[in-house]
């Protein structure tokens, strides 16, 4: 892997390392242990393929008691773990460490409880994010988060990312649409908080867990919301002669008051590749294409698409599709959901970025990006969640031509440190597991990142839950809990008091 | 009489925690109290009052997104958006009429603080769906941020999200960044008339699970909905159904919606300005307010005295209406019928109700039926029998709006924890407020 550090692996968990496996047999019975290298394999990534280690031990637990039980010896013995989904994380959130115990979720792959009246699904965490819709489809609901990895990707794993989807500037976040969870704290004690009714009360503690990169606790158990699925839904295919021209058309929809279903927009490079990849029949004459998707009622979309279609009218479009048939609008979309694929038919390696923007701030962003692809000699197209500023580039290298993938590295990293800089964000729904970890410091400082490792300490006082994830310098607790405060005049005693 | 400091930016705020933490005093952390009947009764040595912090810092309606300092009046944020036609689309409460306040007040910090939701939470989330950045100062006397100006953001823990609903016990905001979403155009409302709560939450369900969109699903008994001018007259409950958004789509919905409820019961409707009177009453449960306490002098009247006599009324900025006086926030409550509001399953609030009303009590029914305003017999909240019915019922959570001060300091105000989520709680409060300065015990005991 290249340039990562990861905290140093302890010297006495590896050097103990056949007697926790032997204990941890005597927790999870049978083919639940995996200690053997050839079957570990399969483990040593997740999505972000460019990072492999080797955990100490995999363990596929089957029961909350289970993980209940491996929780609480792993902190009486002091072992990391590293909790995994399906493994598709773009952030290397579920990267193995050497001295950690890897903990795949797997087998908690039942749904417990549709409720249709109240509208709610209880889900072991290792059923996956599509597997939930598929279960309520019967009743024209769905599961409304849909990530492009949801044939593959769990709801414990979007629970760990608060991972989105196309539809979520309607439809939020995982976050808007996780009303409980069981989670085992690393002690073993099993929480359970919220369930079919809304909020909390009091402290919003799902919310802290939601998004939390496995940093917290072990989600055993999802309880989401579900949707009726629109009656209708309707894609226009809007090309534009320049990205400004249709990042204005993105703000003039919004100004107007329209929320579409879903609105992504790919550059001159991602349609090109995408129609060689399955001949979509995007237009090839453009340097921007658009993707609205209007959902809901029927009267509702057919209005709505002729205000889409008169703003972009007016904005000065080159062409402009509206689907007439549900083939027609997945046939839109086709080309937008085989964007990875299709870059990678046209480069060996690529990266996929992940940072928000001030959608205001796109032209700029865009024309800096295209200078750093000249300066890194690396190639670079641009899929992006447009409704919302979500930007996905896609960094094409080639892995075999030594430095190259420093060379992408480095070129992300600028991409994400600009973000930042024009008011965005590092992540919109990736995470930032250890792939972004060291920028964090571009964003917060060291009292933001040590209020927010307080969190940490709350729930995990020794850091064994992913360490080396998130945070750039993990403090010890004990440090951070101090308190230095000094002072104490009366503050501001120029000001009226009362 | 305790100290009341009333800080004018981010340092300000800081000074003062650092001389709460440094000298051992508690600060009641204050929007500047519209709620300060709300919550478990604390004592505190000093009140934080936010309200100084004021004005909106960024809007801007193509982007979504919205920042304003932590003392923001809400309903001044409120204006500024409708006239870009968006809204802050969790709909707040106004807790005024229920604690005996005039309307109209309530700040950004103390929105969400108290993680407010109207009628339109099922749909559009509460405030924490909307947090998206904030500013804040633990009480460790430090500043610090968390989240982004961006819709889109998962870059570190969501303490934006995680704070609201924190009461002020583990930082003080100073300024937030929401989400603010466009208005729709118009608004109609469909009535089914006479039906009981658990036939009402039926209707509901279907309505909330069928393709036609509703913003908003509430029930209101018979002797609850003469108290509501928008459906006085109907002279029996109502199950009230909203549609929002562009005309052409309405109509669609409503027939629909018509075809399919035929059955349940008699139809009726509400046009658009009925229905913003309606809804309004069910945000702020009108129907269970209180009226106003007797008016302090006038602030204009008191300029003149000198400081030790106007500590005996607190001069509130112009406009605010009725004052109360200091230390007695909430003893105008004292006579009045406790209130609880209770939040489970949609359908299992009839059976919530049905269990209180055996005791007496009176509810109205939002959020489909997941959201029960109760309002117990007298000033006893009967906090055992509240309690068992919402276990009953499968669980959820049941919150003390209004009691006297004396039972909300005696009784647990909210959802009490399990002991395994409280010294979690706990361990967070020591965390962000080890000295414990920050409205100790607003929300659960010690904390
Ligand atoms: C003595 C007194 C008299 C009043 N008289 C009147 C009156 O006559 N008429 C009238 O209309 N109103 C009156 N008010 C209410 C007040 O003027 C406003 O209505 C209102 O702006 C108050 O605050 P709030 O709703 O934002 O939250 P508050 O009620 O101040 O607070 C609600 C909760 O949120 C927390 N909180 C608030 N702000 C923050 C923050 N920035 N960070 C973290 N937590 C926070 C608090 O700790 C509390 O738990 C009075 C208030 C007081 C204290
Ligand atoms: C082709 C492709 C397309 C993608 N498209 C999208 C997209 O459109 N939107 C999007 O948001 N993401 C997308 N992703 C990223 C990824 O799919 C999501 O982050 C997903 O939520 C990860 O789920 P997982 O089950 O694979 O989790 P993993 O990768 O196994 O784990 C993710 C994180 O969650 C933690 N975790 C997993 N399970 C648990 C649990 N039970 N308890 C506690 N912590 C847990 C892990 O420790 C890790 O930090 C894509 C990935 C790929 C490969």
């Amino acid at each position: 892997m290249s340039g990562l550090v990861m905290p140093a692996p302890k010297a006495d968990v590896l050097a103990r390392r056949a007697r926790i496996v032997a204990d941890l047999r005597a927790i999870v019975p049978g083919e639940g242990v995996i200690d053997a290298e050839a079957e570990m394999r399969p483990f040593e990534s997740d999505g972000v393929t460019a990072y492999r280690q080797l955990p100490l031990v995999v363990v596929l637990p089957s029961t909350t008691e289970q993980v209940s039980k491996v929780l609480a010896y792993a902190h009486a013995n002091g072992i990391p773990v590293v909790p995994r989904g399906a493994g598709t994380s773009l952030s290397g959130g579920a990267l193995p460490l050497e001295d950690g115990i890897l903990l795949g979720m797997g087998k908690f792959n039942r749904i417990l409880d549709i409720d249709f009246e109240n509208r709610t699904v209880v889900a072991q965490p290792g059923v996956t994010n599509l597997g939930i819709t598929t279960a309520v489809a019967h009743e024209g609901f769905y599961y409304a988060p849909d990530p492009s990895s949801q044939i593959a990707c769990t709801i414990g794993g979007n629970v760990g990312e608060n991972s989105g989807g196309v539809h979520c500037l309607k439809y939020g976040l995982t976050t808007n649409n996780v009303l409980g969870v069981e989670m085992v704290l690393i002690s073993g004690e099993v929480i359970r908080l919220g369930g079919k009714h809304l909020d909390s009360g009091g402290l919003d503690l799902l919310g802290l867990i939601v998004g939390s990169e496995g940093l917290l606790g072990v989600v055993t158990e999802v309880t989401v919301r579900i949707l009726k699925k629109p009656e209708t839904a309707r894609a226009v295919l809007v090309g534009f002669p320049s990205s400004e021209a249709a990042g204005a058309c993105v703000a003039a929809i919004i100004a107007a008051g329209i929320i579409p279903g879903g609105m992504e927009m790919m550059d001159k490079m991602m349609v090109h590749a995408a129609e060689a990849f399955l001949g979509a029949g995007y237009p090839l004459d453009v340097e921007a294409l658009l993707i609205v998707e209007l959902d809901g009622p029927e009267a509702e979309v057919n209005h709505l698409i002729e205000r889409v279609a008169e703003i972009a009218g007016t904005l000065g479009c080159l062409t402009l599709r509206a689907s007439t048939s549900e083939e027609e609008r997945v046939a839109f979309w086709a080309g937008r959901k085989a964007a990875f694929p299709a870059v990678g038919r046209i480069s060996p390696d690529y990266l996929c970025m992940d940072g928000t923007i001030p959608r205001k701030a796109l032209p700029l962003v865009l024309k800096r990006m295209e200078e750093m692809s000249e300066k890194y000699g690396l190639r670079c197209g641009n899929v992006f969640h447009a409704g919302d500023g979500n930007l996905h580039p896609l960094i094409c290298y080639d892995a075999n031509q030594p430095g190259q993938l420093e060379k992408a590295e480095a070129f992300g990293a600028d991409i994400l440190l600009l973000c930042v800089e024009v008011g965005g964000v590092l992540t919109g729904e990736h995470g930032v597991g250890v792939e972004k970890r060291d920028l964090m410091p571009s964003m917060f400082n060291e009292i933001d990142l040590a209020h927010q490792q307080r969190l940490k300490c709350a729930f995990d006082p020794d850091a064994l839950l992913n360490p080396g994830k998130v945070f750039p310098v993990l403090h010890r607790c004990a440090e951070l809990g101090r308190m230095h405060v000094s002072g104490g005049k009366l503050p501001f005693p120029d000001l009226p008091r009362f | 009489m305790s100290e009341r400091l009333c800080p004018r930016d981010e340092a300000d705020v800081v000074e003062a925690v650092r001389w709460a933490v440094s000298n051992g005093r508690t600060l009641d952390v204050a929007g500047s109290g519209s709620k300060a009947g709300l919550g478990r009764h604390i004592q505190t040595d000093a009140t934080l009052e936010l309200s100084g912090l004021s004005g909106v810092t960024l809007y801007e309606p193509e982007e979504l997104v919205l920042s304003a300092k932590a003392g923001t009046q809400v309903a001044e944020i409120e204006a500024l958006v409708a006239a870009s036609k968006q809204m802050l689309a969790f709909e707040p409460m106004d807790f005024g009429p229920l604690l005996g306040l005039a309307p109209g007040g309530g700040t950004l910090g103390g929105l969400m603080a108290c993680n407010l939701a109207g009628p339109r939470r099922p749909s559009a989330g509460a405030a924490r769906d909307h947090a998206l950045g904030i500013r804040a100062v633990s009480g460790r006397a430090e500043a610090f941020k968390a989240g982004g100006r961006v819709v889109k953001n998962v870059t570190g823990y969501d303490l934006p999200r995680g704070l609201a609903g924190s009461y002020g016990t583990l930082a003080a905001f100073t300024e937030l960044t929401i989400k603010v979403l466009p208005r729709p155009e118009t608004v109609e409302t469909l009535l089914l008339l006479g039906l009981d709560p658990a036939a009402a939450a039926a209707a509901m369900s279907a309505a909330v699970g069928s393709y036609y969109d509703v913003s908003g699903a509430a029930h209101v008994p018979e002797a609850v909905a003469a108290a509501i001018a928008a459906v006085a007259g109907a002279g029996t409950a109502v199950t009230a159904l909203r549609l929002e958004g562009v005309q052409p789509s309405i109509r669609h919905r409503r027939g629909k919606l018509e075809a399919m409820l035929r059955t349940h019961g008699t139809l009726s409707f509400l046009d658009a300005d009925a229905s913003r009177g309606f809804w309004q009453a069910v945000r702020d449960v009108t129907p269970f307010a209180v009226p106003l306490p007797p008016a302090l002098p006038d602030p204009a009247l008191m300029a003149g005295l000198d400081p030790a006599t106007q500590s005996e009324a607190v001069l509130r900025p112009q406009g605010l209406g009725p004052r109360v006086k200091p230390g007695d926030e909430g003893a105008h409550l004292e006579n009045h019928p406790a209130l609880w509001r209770i939040s489970v399953a949609p359908m299992a609030g009839p059976s919530v109700g049905a269990a209180l009303r055996e005791i007496g009590a009176r509810c109205l029914y939002d959020w489909a039926g997941g959201l029960v305003w109760a309002e117990m017999p007298g000033a006893e909240p009967q906090t055992a029998a509240v309690r068992a019915a919402v276990a009953a019922a499968g669980g959820g959570h049941a919150t003390l709006i209004r009691a006297s001060a004396a039972a909300r300091a005696a009784e647990e105000v909210f959802q009490p924890l399990d002991p395994i989520t409280g010294a979690l709680i706990a361990r967070m409060k020591n965390g962000f407020d080890p000295g414990r300065v920050l409205s100790p015990g607003r929300i659960y005991a010690g904390v």
